[in-house]
């Protein structure tokens, strides 16, 4: 155990000088609030899981009832937890693998600022009932407009690093960054175009109504998932998963196609979140086709992961970080097979507005975004503040409560989903419909219960991750502050 | 070309990812703008009443669509639960749309009138009242808190921006009464809204409560009017396959 704790968790001892060489405090932000916005929006869904378990926890309050509260819990994860990560990540990426400095400290400090303010912002207003009504983009108009704003810079932040690169070669995991940034700029600006009730009213009314809105909201609503929580995060693990594990890439040739391919292939599918409803049968089956092809390159990105570790299965038993970063692939693997099936018409017919849909999101959004987040943090906080990780073994610890967490909450939605699925489209011998709605209710009981279990257990681990990195920072602190000292008591006896 | 000449040109690397993620939105949205079938052509449907879209701004604001659906679809056990299967016409004046994506509980597409309005503001007040094992939360606060319709005209105005027929003209409300009739027209005329809102509110007295026009007269009147606009007696079977 302490021989892996030096192995795993030791910082480079190169990295004395970089604070010089590259911005860390900027990443050093980031990360921190990547982990407090985790430990919320974890919270915020157990607590609406919760919710749908117990409904008296609503207790008849307004502003944190289901309806109000679940854009609270999805923007906290998603773009709070997600957001700031991979603000932290790609920062601390197109640094080292430009081998610059990132391009101004001002700029990248104003996307800081910027970006958290809109979330808390978000989250008050959703509180308040003020909300666009599209899922995974309720910020109101006022708000959008900051986050437009912080993108740009964002966008200008990394391109400049990028052009003042000391390689000539842009890095794979910088296309995918790059690819995420110019995505998700499109995907916002032609979701949220709204006529504002007025200059200072925080309502808005969408351009688009009905079946062309429907149809704008889902293109950006599945993208939020192919750039936001898929694209950039293969950008994570492009990088920290060769340098976990101290080999290069599996194939480099392999990186391009899928690449190409995934970022080409992503931005048709959104349609099939609309199958059988009022929108064109030929949309639909577009995008069921382009989903069944999306199975490719989600493979090859996976694949090229995994096979990385070839020849180093070995860490897999020493290496926790390597653990969480492997299951993390795994987890993408198995959440984009499911996708591209969940996309076929007919399965879709029993899987669409059920928990089936909300369980296979979490496979995605715990076993991979989540778990690639860990891993990659576990990686980037010691090297940040220069010294070994608290405690290696508490890491074991987030994965295997991390991990049956995720397995009882997927498991409870596919009973939920598929169950509830069937009873609804279920006749008895008479031709009439043998269940009510309601006794489908009753049913998912039970698998509700299971899934807070699942939450709390994948909460718990979060939260040990926040101690163990609170003690590591604080280790680096004190470290910083002795040498400090050292220094200034050596200037003084010169 | 060598890919390596992306790999050292930022530039390029852009202008081709730019190029490669705009097809697939171009070629699957654009045209829904262009093709005529993509709405059907259907009598009936026509933009809420301000007390209606009141009623649908406080229905977005809870966050109804993160458990309720409206987009029944055309499968035997929808149509026996639900009735008719959804129209693209029938979202036609939806900013934003409500289709949802899960039903934690039913689809309400066309939930007006299967419920008397003493019904809805009971269960919305308090859900296991009436149905036990509902899970629904309760919004006894639309009950009480006074519907704030001060805004209405902006409102509405906002909403004729973005293509809702509302009348700002004496030529927009004519051409309103030919296409609605008179009785709708009136109500779509932005310079009586305030008016037609309150007028509505104490006539149909959707909360039971006279005195005071609530949040809940406004909820109501919309849960009210979902799905009803259509009858779907006066087409023949199939008749709406054609647009699918």
């Amino acid at each position: 155990m302490s021989q892996a704790a030096t192995t795993a968790g030791a910082a480079p001892a190169a990295s004395v000088a970089t604070s010089e060489q590259y911005n860390y405090a900027i990443i050093k932000r980031f990360a921190i609030a990547a982990i407090l916005w985790g430990v919320f929006g974890m919270a915020a869904g157990v607590w609406i899981a919760s919710q749908l378990a117990f409904p008296f926890l609503n207790f008849d309050i307004a502003q944190i009832t289901f309806g109000r509260f679940r854009p609270v819990h999805t923007s906290a994860v998603i773009f709070g937890f997600g957001g700031n990560a991979l603000f932290a990540t790609s920062y601390y990426i197109v640094q080292r693998t430009c081998q610059t400095r990132l391009w101004s400290d001002s700029m990248a400090s104003f996307t800081f600022y910027g970006w958290n303010l809109a979330l808390i912002l978000g989250v008050i207003t959703y509180m308040m009932g003020i909300t666009q009504g599209r899922e995974y983009a309720e910020f109101n108009w006022q708000i959008d407009i900051i986050i437009l704003v912080v993108w740009v810079a964002y966008f200008m932040v990394f391109l400049m690093t990028l052009l003042r690169r000391n390689q000539p070669h842009i890095y794979v995991a910088n296309w995918f960054f790059m690819a995420f940034i110019l995505a998700t700029a499109l995907l916002h600006v032609f979701n949220n175009i709204q006529v504002p009730v007025g200059l200072f009213h925080p309502h808005s009314y969408s351009i688009f109504s009905g079946v062309q809105d429907a149809m704008t909201q889902w293109w950006y609503g599945h993208n939020a998932v192919g750039f936001f929580l898929t694209a950039a995060f293969l950008g994570m693990m492009y990088y920290f998963v060769p340098k976990q594990a101290g080999r290069p890439i599996y194939s480099y040739k392999l990186s391009i196609i899928h690449f190409w391919a995934l970022v080409f292939l992503y931005m048709w599918v959104g349609a099939h979140h609309l199958h059988w409803t009022a929108l064109p049968d030929w949309v639909s089956t577009l995008a069921a086709t382009f989903s069944i092809l999306l199975l490719l390159p989600s493979w090859g990105g996976m694949i090229n992961g995994i096979m990385t570790l070839s020849g180093a299965w070995d860490k897999l038993r020493t290496d926790p970080i390597m653990l969480f970063l492997i299951t993390a692939l795994a987890f993408y693997g198995m959440a984009t097979f499911e996708g591209p099936m969940m996309s076929l018409k007919s399965v879709n017919a029993l899987s669409h507005y059920t928990d089936w849909t909300v369980g296979h999101v979490h496979s995605g959004a715990l076993g991979w975004v989540a778990m690639i987040t860990f891993g990659s943090l576990y990686h980037l906080m010691p090297r940040l503040w220069n010294v070994n990780l608290y405690s290696l073994k508490l890491v074991y610890v987030h994965f295997f409560l991390a991990t049956i967490g995720i397995v009882l909450y997927i498991t409870a939605m596919w009973v939920a989903g598929i169950g509830q699925g069937l009873m609804l489209r279920a006749f008895d011998q008479y031709g009439n419909l043998a269940y009510t709605f309601t006794e489908s209710v009753v049913f998912l009981h039970k698998p509700y219960v299971v899934r807070a279990i699942g939450g709390g257990f994948f909460l718990a681990g979060m939260l040990i991750m926040a101690f163990n990195i609170a003690m590591t920072v604080r280790s680096g602190i004190k470290a910083e502050a002795r040498e400090a000292q050292a220094a200034s008591a050596e200037a003084r006896t010169a | 070309m060598k890919h390596e000449s992306v790999e050292t040109n930022a530039g390029l690397l852009i202008i081709l990812t730019l190029a490669v993620i705009s097809v697939g939105g171009l070629v699957e949205i654009v045209p829904l703008f262009y093709i005529d079938d993509t709405i059907e052509e259907v009598d009936g449907v026509r933009p809420y009443t301000p007390l209606e879209q009141r009623g649908r701004d406080i229905y977005v604001r809870e966050g109804c669509y993160t458990c309720h659906s409206q987009m029944v679809r055309p499968f035997r056990d929808e149509m026996l639960r639900y009735g008719h299967y959804s129209l693209a016409a029938e979202s036609q004046y939806d900013h934003p749309f409500q289709w949802g994506s899960k039903r934690t509980g039913p689809d309400l597409a066309r939930v007006g009138g299967k419920y008397s309005n003493e019904w809805q503001v009971q269960h919305l007040i308090d859900p296991q009242s009436l149905v036990p094992e509902s899970i629904m939360p309760g919004y006894p606060w639309l009950a009480t808190t006074p519907l704030n319709y001060s805004d209405i005209e902006a409102r509405m105005i906002a909403l004729k921006r973005v293509g809702v027929p509302y009348s700002l003209t004496d030529e927009e409300y004519e051409a309103n009464v030919e296409r609605f009739g008179a009785e709708h027209a009136r109500m779509f005329d932005i310079r009586d809204a305030e008016d037609n809102l309150v007028g509505q509110a104490q006539a149909e007295n959707f909360d039971g409560n006279p005195g005071t026009i609530t949040e809940m007269d406004a909820i109501v009147a919309y849960l009210q009017v979902l799905g009803t606009m259509v009858d779907f007696s006066e087409y023949d079977d199939g008749h709406f396959a054609e647009f699918r």
